[in-house]
Formats: structure tokens, C-alpha cells, sequence
């Protein structure tokens, strides 16, 4: 008789004897709440902090009963799969956290200052004791800025795409890919840096007696320079997406390449270039530090994108931040709220225009 | 219309050379002026332009998609020759010195405080966040329910829309008191740790930075991942799931190593994001130009933050010291960045997702 055997043979062939065991919800909650109350009479005990070192503690002690009484009951591999599920989902609710402060925040801190006089007025003349002042010409600054910065990449991204996808073969087409996806990792600031060496200090002195100018167009060119390869990459994915027979089709009618891509190809990549499109505008329209380094930021209502110096939203808020005035905060987070608004209804239009898209993997 | 007047006339006039012309499947590379007019085509047949719409749409592209090669360059060039007269200028040596005087008679600056910083905050952002970001990567590619994974996977992609000055903001007004009473707790318990030691003041320090920038690249890190691991081939979780593998022991034996090449590339891209973040570190770290492993004294700073900080007072020479340290920040992200597309490129199939 071996081992085995003679250990099976008190054993009866209940359900219950050949099924695994399994750990009861009751047995987990009880880990879970032994766990709690430990760590509390611990730390509160010692008294060595207050109750977020109860709740983390308690989660470590709730993770190491876990495995031991998992253990004991369903083996060594079943708790081992129950303590990293615990882990998983920990890291989640543990990243929901800061994600809701910051909501919570915006909201609770940016409604004070959310009135008429926010929106239709500027810096101009608000000293550091006047309560009012608002961000009508920052506003304006990121429309244009942003508007501008749209204007000269979607063109040229768009036409990259088309090289890519079209066009492109061999070697030089695999090195633009490479370093589109490179470009998309360039920092906002060396961007902004590098339209302030080219544009602001060498091109734009040639336009005003020497003097380098600061202008809303330099952001717009900066902004441009950070949206291009997002939008290169989008509608580059997008324009693959189209079906070959569709172009096949139009040569067999006799229709030239080019308009092929403009008549066929690209109308029908249409609403996913759009999103791509409206992702990078909600990308750059957040963007601080290249607008900071090249349109230098100012308090007036400043129409003229090509002369002088605008601020926009994002600065607004960055220099509002930096203000000492007991009023700059109520202002800084309005403005971000005005901010956040404006770019996630931006991602979430474009999020929801992209499901209706008929062309998906 | 170059050499196509009107579709009508092609049709009824083309000869094979006409046909062979149109009827090449999408871009096989040929390019129309290396078309040779048909023999006896008629006299219906246009004359070959020298410049026609097809060349003249095909090089308007082409100028297009070498534009990013000549941005890359542009960005280099015009970095250094703004960089060179400022380092000349420098009385110090650029690359081991730490304050920055740059607007003096005597300029002296040095980027050795600035880059042990950037690289300081970045990595501990890094080792905060990735663990976190894999987790949700998992539970939102194997664990929760579709009914779940879809509405989570898309607020996480919303979080990394929000722009960074609101994180800066927030990190400043709002987060900067847990992580000072954190501090002091440390401090008072683990000051043994030199990482924890000092006496004060806590707060603005190199730890709320990167806390802060570690909710930053938390999204990227994580949508990255996710995509990875969605891909992974069914027939190998399947498998392992057959041979008994439990569900964690499934995804570490099928999952985790399919995907390791691209969550290498997802973190050098979270790592890219983080070491050219401006906006938040300038609202967050204390600003002192020192080397110090200490990572909960008021203190910390960064290039990118010292560009945005410093530029307002900045003379010429203070810019040109600004735009070379902007030029070592641009070469350390290329690196970076070179270094994780190569990875994704190395394996054809993350290549079309990995945004």
C-alpha cells in the first residue's frame, strides 16, 4: 500500500473531496479586517502616524494573511495567483486616486472665479490687490496661436502621411518613419528653444530693426514643430487602413495617382485624420514652455499674432501660479479649469468621432 | 492638369504605355518620368510635360515627410550656433560645474546640478510609476471585465491629455502637504537613510517632483502596455492555461515575456516624457543648484525647469546658456528616444500600434 493510498483511504469521493478548496469571501474579508485592525492597534498604538499608515500597513499585512491563509487552504501556487490579482487591482485604485484630486480640485477650486468678468476681461492694469481680472486675452492668445499652429501642420502632415503611405519606398521612407516617431518624444521646450534661436533671435530682427520680437506666431511655429509628427502618425495609420482595391479601382479607371490620393484615399481616411488632427490641437493647446520662451506672455488684449507679445491659456495659468497676489490662485485655477475643459472636449469629441469611423483594425 | 487634360481622352487614345501606366498597383515606385511616351500613341495622345500635376503632387509629399528629417536637423544646428558663443563665454567648465551665474560680467554656469536633477527625478518617477502603470496595464488586459477595461482604458488616456501646468498646479497647491507631512515622517524614522536625512525645511522637494511627474508618465507607460500585452497570441495563454497554469503564472509565463520588448520601449518612452518635462517640475522642485541624493529637503532642480524659471532674466548670454543646456536635454531624449523606437522596430508587429 504507498503513500498515497493510504492516506486516500479515509478519504470518501464527495464533490467536495475532488473539487480544489477554494478560499471563502468570508475567510478573505476576515484577512482583510484582522489585517486593518493589527496594523490600527499597531500605529495608533505606538502612536508612529495617523490613519493612511493604518490603511497602508494594514494592506501589506492584508497581502501577507493573504498568502498565508490562501496558502494553508488552496496551496501554494492558488495564493500566490490571489496575492498578485490583490496587487493588480490595488494599482489601480491607487492610480484612480490622484486622478480624482486633481478633478476634484479643478472643480472645487475653479468655480470661484468662473464669471462674466473672467472671460471678457484682461490683465491689463490689475495690481496685486485687485480682485478681478480674467483671461479674455490669454484666450485669445491660444485660439490663435493654436489656430495658426494647425494651419501650417496639418498641411504638412497630412502630405508627410501621403508620402509615407503612398509614396514612400526603400530607404529614405523607413528613416522619416524612424524619426517621426523620434520627433513625437522631442520636449516641448526644446522646441520652444529652438524657435527662439531660429525665429526670435535670428529671422524676426530682419523684420524690426534688429531687435529680436517676441510674437504669438513664434508660439505657433513651436506648436506646430510638437504637433506635426502626431499628426504625421495618426493619419499615416489611418491612410494604411484604406482598402487597396479602392485605389485599385480608380487606376483601372484611368484616374492619375495624385488624384487618387485626394479624390479616393484620403476623403475616405477623413474622420480619422480629423481625430488625429484634433488630438494634437488638444496636445498643443496645453502647452506652457514653448509659448513661455517665444511669445513672452503679456497682460493686454493683444489681437495681431505677428507683433508683440501674447500670452495664452496655459501660460496664464503658469505665471498666475507664480504671482503673489492673494488673488492669482483663485485666477490660476479657473484658468485651468477653462483649460482642461477646452482640451478634453477636444479628446473626447475626437475619441467619439473615431468610434463612428467606419475603417478600424 | 500637366499631362492629363482629361480622363476621356486617356482612355480612348493610350496605347500600352498609357495603360501600364495607370493599372500599376499603389506605388510600386515607379516614378512618371521614368515613363517613355508610347511609340505611334496618335495624335490624341498629350504631349509628355516636363513638369506635370503627378511629379509635381509626388515632390510636394516627399518635401513633406523630409521636413521631420530637416526639423531634427534644423533643431540641432540652430541649438548649437546659438549654444557655441555662450559656452565660449563660460568661465567655468560647463560640463562639471554646478550653479548657474550665466547673466554676470564673468558668466559662470555649469549643467552638472541641472543634469543630476533631470536624471534624479526622472528615474525615481520612474520606479514609482512603472510598477503601478504595468498593474493597470494587466488588469486592464486580462483582469477586468470588458464592460470595465473600456470606460477605465479611456479615462486613462484622458489623464494623459490634461496638460502639465494643471499637474504642476496641483502638485504645488494640493499634493505638496500629504508629501511634506510624508517627509517629515520619514525623516523622523528612516533619517539613517541618507535618502531621508536633513532637517528641513521638507516639501518642495525632489520627491513631490517626481511623484508628480510619475502620475505624468503613468498613461503613456500604461496604454503602451496595454496594447503589448492585449496582443499577446491567444494560443499561448490558452496553452498555458491548459497545462494548469494559474492565472498569474499564465501571465508570467505567456504574457509578460511576449511583451517585455515593448514595456522596455513604453518605459524609455515614459523616461523620455519625464526628462523633458518643464512646466510641473518648475511649480514643484525647491530650485537649488546642488548635487544631493537627499531626496526630501526643500531642494531639486532640472533643466527643463531651469529654462523656464530662469529665462525671464536671462541677458544674451544667459539665453545662449539656457539653449545649451536645452541642447544636452534634446540629445539625452534622442538617445532615449532612438534607443525605444529601435526596440519597437525590432519587433514588426508593436510597430503600428505603439503610438
Amino acid at each position: 500500500m504507498s503513500l498515497l493510498d493510504r492516506e486516500l483511504s479515509g478519504v470518501v469521493m464527495t464533490p467536495d473531496n475532488i473539487r480544489t478548496k477554494k478560499l471563502s469571501l468570508v475567510a478573505n474579508l476576515g484577512v482583510a479586517v484582522a489585517a486593518l485592525l493589527v496594523s490600527a492597534a499597531l500605529v495608533l498604538g505606538l502612536g508612529i502616524g495617523n490613519w493612511v499608515l493604518v490603511v497602508v500597513l494594514g494592506w501589506a499585512l492584508y497581502l501577507v494573511g493573504l498568502l498565508y491563509v490562501a496558502g494553508r487552504v488552496e496551496g501554494r501556487r492558488a495564493a500566490r495567483n490571489r496575492a498578485w490579482k490583490s496587487l493588480i487591482y490595488s494599482a489601480c485604485i491607487l492610480a484612480i486616486l490622484p486622478l480624482a484630486s486633481v478633478v476634484w480640485t479643478l472643480v472645487s477650486k475653479g468655480v470661484g472665479r468662473l464669471d462674466g468678468d473672467f472671460f471678457g476681461t484682461s490683465m491689463n492694469n490689475i495690481g496685486a490687490r485687485d480682485q478681478n481680472g480674467g483671461a479674455y486675452h490669454a484666450i485669445i492668445g491660444t485660439l490663435e496661436q493654436v489656430g495658426i499652429a494647425a494651419l501650417i501642420a496639418v498641411p504638412l502632415g497630412v502630405l508627410g502621411a501621403i508620402y509615407l503611405v503612398e509614396y514612400g519606398r526603400g530607404k529614405f521612407a523607413g528613416t522619416v518613419r524612424f524619426f517621426v516617431d523620434v520627433m513625437t518624444g522631442i520636449p516641448s521646450i526644446v522646441a520652444g528653444l529652438f524657435i527662439l534661436s531660429f525665429w526670435v533671435l535670428i529671422v524676426s530682427p530682419w523684420f524690426n530693426d534688429g531687435q529680436p520680437r517676441f510674437s504669438g506666431f513664434a508660439a505657433s511655429l513651436a506648436l506646430s514643430v510638437l504637433m506635426l509628427p502626431t499628426i504625421v502618425r495618426s493619419t499615416e495609420e489611418m491612410l494604411r487602413l484604406v482598402p487597396g482595391p479602392l485605389r485599385e479601382g480608380a487606376y483601372a479607371l484611368g484616374v492619375p495617382q495624385w488624384k487618387t490620393i485626394l479624390k479616393i484615399v484620403v476623403p475616405t481616411a477623413l474622420p480619422g485624420i480629423v481625430t488625429g488632427v484634433m488630438l494634437a490641437i488638444a496636445r498643443a493647446a496645453g502647452e506652457t514652455a514653448p509659448v513661455l520662451l517665444v511669445a513672452g506672455g503679456a497682460a493686454a488684449i493683444n489681437f495681431d499674432p505677428f507683433n508683440g507679445n501674447q500670452s495664452s491659456l496655459a501660460l496664464y495659468v503658469y505665471q498666475q501660479a507664480g504671482d503673489a497676489s492673494k488673488y492669482a490662485p483663485a485666477r490660476a485655477w479657473t484658468a485651468a479649469l477653462t483649460l482642461v475643459t477646452i482640451v478634453l472636449i477636444l479628446t473626447i469629441a475626437a475619441k467619439m468621432l473615431a468610434r463612428r469611423n467606419s475603417l478600424t483594425r | 492638369m500637366g499631362d492629363y487634360p482629361s480622363s476621356s481622352t486617356d482612355a480612348t487614345a493610350g496605347g500600352s504605355g498609357v495603360t501600364g501606366r495607370h493599372a500599376r498597383s499603389a506605388g510600386t515606385g515607379v516614378s512618371p518620368s521614368s515613363y517613355e511616351p508610347p511609340i505611334g500613341g496618335g495624335d490624341g495622345l498629350p504631349k509628355k510635360a516636363r513638369f506635370s500635376m503627378e511629379s509635381g503632387f509626388r515632390g510636394l509629399s516627399t518635401a513633406a515627410g523630409a521636413m521631420v528629417l530637416v526639423i531634427i536637423v534644423a533643431i540641432a544646428i540652430f541649438l548649437i550656433s546659438k549654444a557655441v558663443p555662450a559656452l565660449r563665454a563660460d568661465t567655468v567648465n560647463f560640463l562639471s560645474y554646478k550653479q548657474w551665474f550665466p547673466n554676470d560680467t564673468d558668466p559662470k554656469f555649469g549643467i552638472a546640478a541641472l543634469a543630476f536633477g533631470t536624471v534624479l527625478s526622472s528615474v525615481i518617477a520612474l520606479i514609482v510609476a512603472v510598477p503601478i502603470a504595468l498593474g493597470i496595464a494587466l488588469f486592464l488586459s486580462h483582469y477586468a471585465p470588458k464592460r470595465l477595461a473600456n470606460p477605465l482604458g479611456f479615462v486613462i488616456d484622458l489623464l494623459a491629455a490634461v496638460p502639465s501646468v494643471v499637474f504642476g498646479l496641483w502638485g504645488r497647491d494640493v499634493f505638496m502637504e500629504p508629501v511634506r507631512d510624508f517627509s517629515v515622517w520619514l525623516n523622523k524614522y528612516f533619517s539613517w537613510i541618507p535618502l531621508f536625512g536633513g532637517d528641513g525645511p521638507f516639501g518642495r522637494s525632489i520627491l513631490l517632483g517626481s511623484l508628480v511627474l510619475a502620475i505624468m508618465v503613468l498613461p503613456i507607460v500604461t496604454s503602451l502596455s496595454r496594447e503589448v500585452f492585449q496582443q499577446t497570441p491567444g494560443m499561448n495563454e490558452e496553452a498555458a492555461l491548459a497545462l494548469g497554469a494559474t492565472k498569474w503564472e499564465m501571465i508570467r509565463t505567456a504574457v509578460l515575456p511576449y511583451g517585455k520588448p515593448g514595456v522596455i520601449a513604453a518605459v524609455m518612452l515614459g523616461l523620455g516624457r519625464a526628462l523633458g518635462e518643464t512646466i510641473a517640475l518648475a511649480l514643484t522642485l525647491g530650485t537649488v543648484f546642488a548635487i544631493s541624493f537627499n531626496v526630501i529637503e526643500n531642494g531639486g532642480n532640472s533643466i527643463a525647469a531651469n529654462i523656464a524659471n530662469t529665462f525671464g532674466e536671462a541677458n544674451a548670454t544667459g539665453r545662449g546658456a539656457l539653449i545649451a543646456s536645452g541642447l544636452v536635454l534634446f540629445a539625452i531624449t534622442l538617445v532615449v528616444n532612438m534607443a525605444a523606437r529601435a526596440i519597437i522596430y525590432r519587433r514588426r508587429e508593436f510597430r503600428d500600434s505603439a503610438a
